[in-house]
Order: C-alpha cells, then structure tokens, then sequence
C-alpha cells in the first residue's frame, strides 16, 4: 500500500494542471473564435516567422 | 433601415464550442467594427486582413471568422464606409457595425465565471470519482478513510465555488417565501456534505462527496448550456441593432454639413435628411418638399406630402427631396418614448406566464422535502439512531435531486433553439417556445410584415404604349419607390423610354418634362389635375389630355402566402390588422384568403383587439414590424418581428425572423410544440428514474454507488433524448 502514498498526490497534481491549463485557455480568450483559429493554421502567411 | 437580412452565422449554436466572449479580442482602442456576412475560408481571412492593413491609416485588423466580423484600429480620420469601400472592391459584402452596441462585457463575464465553476466542479469530480471507485470495489478501514478524507478535502472548496449560484438563488428565493428548484439542490448538496463528514469521521461506510460534486456538475452543465442559447440569440440580436449605425447630418452654423451621433443632438438643432434617409428625431420641416414614407410608424402605403411646418417624427422615411428639419424632441422624448408608454400598459396587462420548469419545480420541491423529512422521522423513531435516519435523509434528497430536471429544459431549449437558428429565426426570451407551442391564433400586422414594403404596378395593361413611354422616361428620373416600381414594370414588358427634354423632378410632387411641345407631369394626383384615390397610384398627364392613374400594390414578402395557408392548415385561426386603408387591408386579405381583418386600426385599437382574444382564453401569436404593432407585439402571448423592423419592435418581440422569408414561422410553431413534447417526455424519464430509485433510498438500500448511477444515467437519457430534435 505504499504505493498509494506516490499515486494519490501525482493524479491530483495531474488533475490540478488540467483545471490550470483549461483556466489559462479560458482566460487568454482561446475560444473566441475558434473557426476562425483552425482555418489560420492553413495560412503560410507567417511559416517562416512569427508575426511581429 | 440596412436590409441585411440574411442570417448572420455568426452565432451558429453548433460552431461556438465556447462562446465565453465574442469581443474580448480586438485591439483595446478598435475603433470600427464591420460585418462581413459572405466570409468563409482561410483565404478570405487572409485577403481580408492584409487589404486593410495595406489601408494607408489602419494600424492593424482582425477578422473573427466565427462571429464574421473584422475589427479595425485605426487613426481619427478613417471612416468605416472608406474601408466598406476597400472591401467591396475585394469582392466581400461588409456592413459597417456599431462597437459600442457590440460591447457586452456584463454578460460575457457572466458566462465566463460559469464555465470556470463548471471546469472546477468537472476536475473535482473526476478525482474524486477515482477514489470512490476504489471504496466501492472494496477498500476498507484505514485506506477507506483516507480516500473519504481526500476526497472531503477536494470536495468542500471545490463546491464553495462551484455551488454558489445554486446558494445564492436559493437564499433569495427563501428571503421571500418562495420555494424554487434551487432550495432542493442547495439543500441536497449542503446535507450530503454534512453527514458525508460526519460519517468520515466516525469511520463511517456510505460518503457521498462524489455525489454532491456530480449533482453540482450536471446542474452547472444545465445552466451553461441555457446562459449560451441565451447569449446566442443575444449576440445576434446586438448585431442587427449594431447594423443600424445611428448617425445625423447637423447643418452649423456657418452653413456647413457636419455628421454627428444621433445620441449628441440638442433641442432647436438643424439637420438635413437626404432622400432616402430616415428622420433622427422629431421635428418641425423648416425648409424643402418632399413626401414622406410613414408605413413603419403607422402602417400607411401612401406617402405623405411634406413641407415647411409639418411635424415630422423619429423614424419616417424621406422619399424625394432633401429637407431641412429642426429637432424638437431627441433621444428619449421622441416618439418612440411615448410609444413606450403604451408597450408599459401592455406589459402589465400580460400574464406572467409559468415555464413547464417553474411548475414541475412547484409540484416537485416540497415534495422531496416532505419525502426526505418523512423517512429522517420514520426511521429516526423505528431505530432510534439519529446517524441511520440522517443518512437515510440525505440518500434521499440526492436520488430525487432534480439533475436531470436541471437538464431537461436547457438541453431541449438549446436543440430547438439551434434548429430554429438554422431556418432563420432568432428566439430571444427563454420561454418563447414553449408560449410559441400553444399558439392557436395568429395576427399578422400588413405593411412591412406580409408586404416586402415595396410596390407593384397593377395595370400595367390598361395604357397604351406611348403613354408608357413617357412614364418610363419620367419616372427613370426619380428615386421615388413608385417611380422605381414603374419604371421597373415598364422596363420588363420591353417598353423603351420616349425622348424628354428639361426632365425636372419637383420634391414633393413628382417629374415633369416636355414631350415635343407638349408638357408631361408624373406624380402626385392634385399636382397634374385629378382625383385622389384610396390606393397608391402615380398619375401621368400629356398636355391637355385627362391623367391617367398607375395603380400599385404592396408586393408580397416571398412566403407570406405559404405561411399563412400553412398556419391554416395547422388549424390556426390567421387574422389581419392593419393601420391601412380599408380598402387596400381587404384587398390583401382577399389574396391571401385571410377571413378575419381589421383596417385603420390604432396601434391601442391592435393592442386592446389583442387583449381581447387573451381574455376569451386564446393564445394569440403577433407578427408585426412597425412602431403601431409594438404594443401589440408586447400585449400578444408570443410574438414575431421581422430583422427589417424597427428596432423597438424587435425589442418588444420574443423571436425575431432573420430572412426575408416568412415560411419558418409555421414550421417554428411545429419545432416549438415538438420541443415542448420533448421536454415532457423528459420530466416524465426524471420521474421514472426516481419511482425506481426513491423506494430504495427511502428503505435504506441507496449506496453512494447506485446513487451515482441513477444520476449519470438520468442526465444521460435526458440530454440524448433532446439531441434527436436537432
């Protein structure tokens, strides 16, 4: 049962970065347009480098 | 009005995976917004970005291509209607749009925080489940405590968070006597963590923190998903407000022309209406002539002479000449103002009307109360053991807990809603459907509603050529809608235009010319010699030869035949009320086979007719667009604007029609009764899981296992079952 004492924090902790980076999408505005943001990865407008 | 009518697919349901804010992204200072309906592709995006960057003064541009939109920072000097310009000759439709009506960061944040306490409820639940699968497939003593201790740690914050709007609701409904669906859920959730702890800490078996955490994730599910429908319609309906771009044209002192806000007008100013154009404000004509389109605000076809002294009112269309107008009444004391008052005396004399929700929760709150207290005193006093009876309670009121009666009503309303979407109709108000459902009676207002609003030449036949040939070269010289309609008539019968010489056209009355050494007059019937009649007509005199009279009707909206033969069929009764003339209202409703019309009707005469037939037990439907129908709009028990309308008639209305085309609204009325079956047969499936599952609660044989199971299962049923109306 030692075991336990590993797991039990580490699925917690993986839970915990999953509500965290769903937040941070959320909060960054991620789903304001999100037809639009699948057709921009097409784009070769910036391939070479970022947009300024 | 900007006749942009077709939907704008910005706020398709099924596209936006989380709508949580459709604004949030532009640059902080953008200045103009523009909408651009016909964008589709990545190509588009990128034609459309890099054209008006390359705009000498836009610092930079973004197309949303969800809400299809572009939103533009760009220096003072840059007017929208340059950069429409810009994009036209790229071959994309845009509409300038309003950014101030677009901002609606009340409500953006509003679902922004639900979502949050739905992914904090979510995450809770999965780690929390986890350890209770271990408990149910046999962890014991220690270890079983510790996985009931984890999971008290991760449940209480997770619910203090997540479960507030559930406590809130709930402590304002019981602040005033009431009971809503809230106080059960508050009180479900609130006992199973109590007793959940008192059990952990004695070691206790049975711990329903998974229960509590899933009852206040599906519930928060429920509510999102109905805050989205709602912010749906609610984005579109801000767009077609956004569309109309309140601006005036203010004459200085100096003399000069300046275009200001309709909002920074002051009493006494001096403004000039083009023809075309749409009165600002109230007012007094001080100079020019003109006629004047009234048929939004009264229902009238026939055009009104206009000259200097005429009061004219916020909303009336300029037809010929350019008039000066002095403002006498702006912003909220104009007519539209007054109109209000009357939209009040209608909203007081509406019913409220109770949601399928409000009363399932009326019947089914006390119940489960009465239920749960009921076995905490039975078994309290057969065992003795204030522990077992608590429990019992508690297993209880989780089981009956209306979960998937939180869902039942949103999941349908949203399907339905999306359908609707799709056909062109925007539903407003979260009960529309299920009034729209009982609908047994439709009025249908006339001018603008079942008429385009523009006209039709009837007689065509009756002049000979050459007569025809002077009135197409006349009326090609004006921009009136009957000079339009005619010379458009004539154009199509493959008539060619006479020679004219001095074509004039004098505001207010019509065109003249000289035909050889003749004179030529088209228009008004006192100004070349005749007698006025009750339908819309233009007159032609040549010389001394008698006038003779162009008879036009109002052109059909396409499907307005098809809805109201549909609605009939339907076993509807259709009625018509216009402030029209008799004689043109019978006309129509003869065309139309409408039995029942009523003509030159005041906006209170359509109003009180309305509250009449609700007073006789029926449930009336109104389809109006003008400023009279508004209190009708308001009085009816479910109503229907078209996009074209005014904009207080679209506010007063439930559901607005985004096409041109009036054929959705029988189908609408056979989506709604469909969606309100659906959302019975739901509380009916909630019911049944709870007659299985409640016996065993009440007798003590509920684990947190089959609690847990009985509620993913209701919901789960209840959900799919509202995805088969899409």
């Amino acid at each position: 049962m030692q075991v336990l004492s590993y797991l039990i924090p580490i699925s917690l902790t993986l839970g915990a970065v999953g509500l965290v980076a769903f937040i941070y999408t959320v909060r960054s505005n991620q789903y304001d347009d999100p037809e639009g943001d699948s057709r921009r990865i097409l784009s070769d407008e910036w391939d070479d480098h970022p947009k300024p | 009005m900007t006749a942009h009518l077709t939907p704008p697919p910005a706020a398709c349901p099924g596209c936006l995976a989380a709508p949580i804010n459709p604004v949030v992204d532009l640059p902080v200072d953008a200045r103009i917004a523009l909408s651009l309906p016909t964008i589709h592709c990545q190509g588009c995006i990128s034609a459309v970005e890099r054209g008006l960057n390359a705009h000498p003064g836009v610092q930079s541009a973004r197309v949303n291509l969800t809400l299809k939109r572009a939103m533009i920072d760009a220096d003072p000097d840059i007017r929208a209607a340059d950069l429409v310009s810009v994009l036209d000759g790229l071959g994309y439709e845009a509409h300038e749009l309003d950014p101030g009506t677009l901002a609606a960061t009340q409500t953006n944040r509003a679902g922004r925080e639900l979502l949050m306490r739905l992914a904090v409820a979510g995450f809770a639940m999965m780690n929390v489940m986890l350890l209770s699968v271990s408990v149910w497939s046999g962890a014991t003593d220690a270890t079983r405590d510790m996985f009931h201790w984890i999971s008290a740690a991760i449940a209480l914050p997770a619910i203090a968070f997540s479960a507030q709007p559930f406590f809130r609701n709930a402590w304002a409904a019981l602040r005033v006597g009431h009971l809503n669906m809230d106080v059960p859920i508050s009180l479900a959730i609130g006992l199973a963590l109590a007793t959940s702890l008192w059990e952990t800490s004695l070691s206790g078996e049975h711990a329903y923190f998974d229960a509590a955490l899933a009852l206040t994730f599906f519930l928060l599910a429920g509510r999102y998903l109905d805050f989205r429908t709602r912010s749906i319609a609610r984005s579109a309906a801000e767009e077609l407000a956004a569309l109309e771009v309140p601006r005036a044209i203010r004459l200085t002192d100096a003399g000069n022309e300046e275009e200001v806000a309709v909002a920074s007008l002051s009493l006494g100013d001096l403004l000039l209406v083009r023809p075309g154009g749409r009165m600002p404000v109230d007012g007094e004509i001080v100079s020019g002539q003109s006629e004047l389109d009234r048929s939004l605000l009264t229902g009238e076809t026939l055009p009104v002479f206009a000259e200097p002294g005429l009061v004219v009112s916020a909303g009336e269309v300029n037809l010929t000449g350019p008039l000066t107008v002095r403002a006498i009444a702006v912003g909220q004391d104009t007519s539209l103002h007054r109109m209000a008052d009357l939209v009040a005396i209608a909203e007081s004399g509406r019913s409220r009307y109770t949601s399928l929700a409000d009363r399932a929760a009326r019947l089914y709150a006390p119940g489960v109360h009465i239920l749960s207290a009921l076995s905490f005193v039975g078994w309290y006093l057969w065992s003795g053991d204030m522990r077992v009876a608590l429990n019992i309670a508690a297993a209880v009121l989780i089981i009956t807990c209306p979960c998937a009666l939180g869902l039942a009503v949103p999941a349908v309303t949203t399907a339905a809603s999306g359908r609707l979407f799709r056909k062109g109709m925007l539903i407003k108000d979260s009960t529309a459907l299920e009034r729209l459902a009982q609908v047994d009676t439709v009025v249908f207002d006339k001018t603008g509603t079942l008429t385009a609003g523009t006209p039709d030449l009837t007689n065509l036949g009756d002049h000979n050529r050459r007569d025809l040939e002077i009135a197409l070269a006349l009326a090609s010289a004006s921009a009136h809608p009957l000079s339009v309609a005619l010379a458009r008539a004539a154009r199509d019968a493959g008539v060619k235009p006479a020679e004219i010489n001095d074509i004039t056209e004098v505001p207010g009355y019509g065109t003249e010319g000289r035909v050889g050494n003749q004179q030529a007059r088209l228009g008004r019937a006192a100004w070349v010699g005749a007698d006025s009649t009750t339908q819309s007509a233009a007159w032609l005199a040549v010389g001394d030869a008698p006038p003779q009279a162009f008879l036009f009707t109002d052109a059909l909206r396409p499907g307005a035949a098809q809805a109201v033969q549909a609605l009939q069929a339907a076993g509807k009764e259709v009625l018509l009320m216009s402030g029209d003339t008799t004689g043109a209202v019978e006309a129509l409703a003869n065309r139309l086979g409408i039995a029942k019309w009523l003509a030159e009707a005041l906006p209170e005469d359509k109003a009180s007719r309305i509250r009449k037939m609700s007073d006789q037990g029926k449930h009336v439907l109104m389809v109006g667009d003008g400023l009279n129908d508004t209190a009708a709009l308001t009085a009816a028990h479910v109503s229907i604007s078209p996009a074209s309308a005014l904009d207080a008639a679209r506010v007063a209305s439930d559901i607005v029609l985004l096409g041109q085309d009036l054929t959705p609204i029988a189908e609408a009325c056979d989506t709604a009764r469909r969606a309100t079956k659906r959302i019975r047969e739901n509380f009916r499936i909630a019911t049944v899981y709870n007659l299985i599952a409640v016996p065993l609660a009440v007798v003590g044989l509920a684990t947190p296992l089959i609690a847990a199971l009985a509620m993913s299962a209701s919901s789960i049923t209840v959900s799919l079952n509202a995805l088969r109306l899409r």
